[in-house]
């Protein structure tokens, strides 16, 4: 025990730049932050909505404008990287059993990309269309 | 035998997860870039539609379970991820990042409930 043992150097806060599969891997982490913040935002604008009109307003042009522009487009980057990690995991975390063979995890991702488009889609109608 | 309360907060992770897996990129386009690309014409974010769309209870059922379950979700995992970045005081960030999402939640609930 008098030895003195080896112990490899690890920045606590950096180790994550050394491996492109480490930033994969910190990126599919840090979507959560981007997705909470545009939540949070959200979730102001439903407050500002109950509060009535002018309030609303007021909340819409303080959005609009260059850096709302930029957060939006950063975090539906974000958000897409969120669908693709989501989604390529599923087979690996939920495997499927057909009889005694495994389904293809191909095509679970793909049905899920499918339920991604319907729902898109769905939401965009519903959204778009007069009250 | 002690039970883990860790299948409750994963099974809330994974939904919220999901959820947001389906529904956020859709949801950011429409409330965010929809309008400035001139996909949408700018009275669909106005007062009048979006409290509309949000008169049913059924609309606002749905708005709450997908920002509670996405709200969670992301909570959850930034606990985690701050963890990663070195940080390693989990019970304050357990705090911090539980705390917005309750405390979100509630002025979401609030809202809802007065439009």
């Amino acid at each position: 025990m008098s030895r003195r043992p080896y112990i490899r150097e690890v920045s606590k806060t950096g180790w994550w730049l050394k491996q492109p599969r480490y930033i994969r891997y910190m990126a599919r982490e840090l979507t959560s932050l981007f997705i909470g913040i545009y939540v949070l935002i959200l979730i102001a604008g439903l407050h500002r909505l109950s509060q009535g009109q002018a309030e609303y307003e007021m909340f819409l042009a303080s959005a609009k404008g260059p850096v709302g522009l930029v957060f939006a487009i950063v975090a539906l980057a974000f958000a897409i990287y969120h669908s693709y990690t989501w989604f390529e995991v599923t087979p690996k975390a939920m495997p499927l059993m057909l009889g005694k063979k495994h389904l293809p995890g191909a095509i679970i991702v793909a049905a899920h990309w499918l339920g991604f488009f319907v729902a898109s889609t769905l939401l965009w109608l519903i959204v778009g269309s007069p009250v | 035998m002690t039970q883990s309360r860790k299948p409750i907060v994963w099974g809330l992770f994974a939904a919220g997860g999901t959820v947001a897996a389906f529904i956020l990129p859709v949801l950011i386009l429409i409330t965010c870039l929809a309008v400035p690309l001139g996909l949408f014409p700018a009275d669909v974010l106005s007062f009048e539609h979006v409290s509309g769309l949000l008169q049913g209870l059924l609309s606002k059922l749905v708005v709450f379970g997908v920002l509670f379950l996405t709200i969670w979700h992301a909570a959850h995992r930034m606990r985690i991820t701050a963890h990663d970045f070195g940080i390693r005081a989990d019970t304050l960030v357990m705090l911090i990042c539980y705390g917005i999402a309750a405390a979100a939640t509630l002025l979401m609930l609030i809202a809802l409930l007065r439009i």
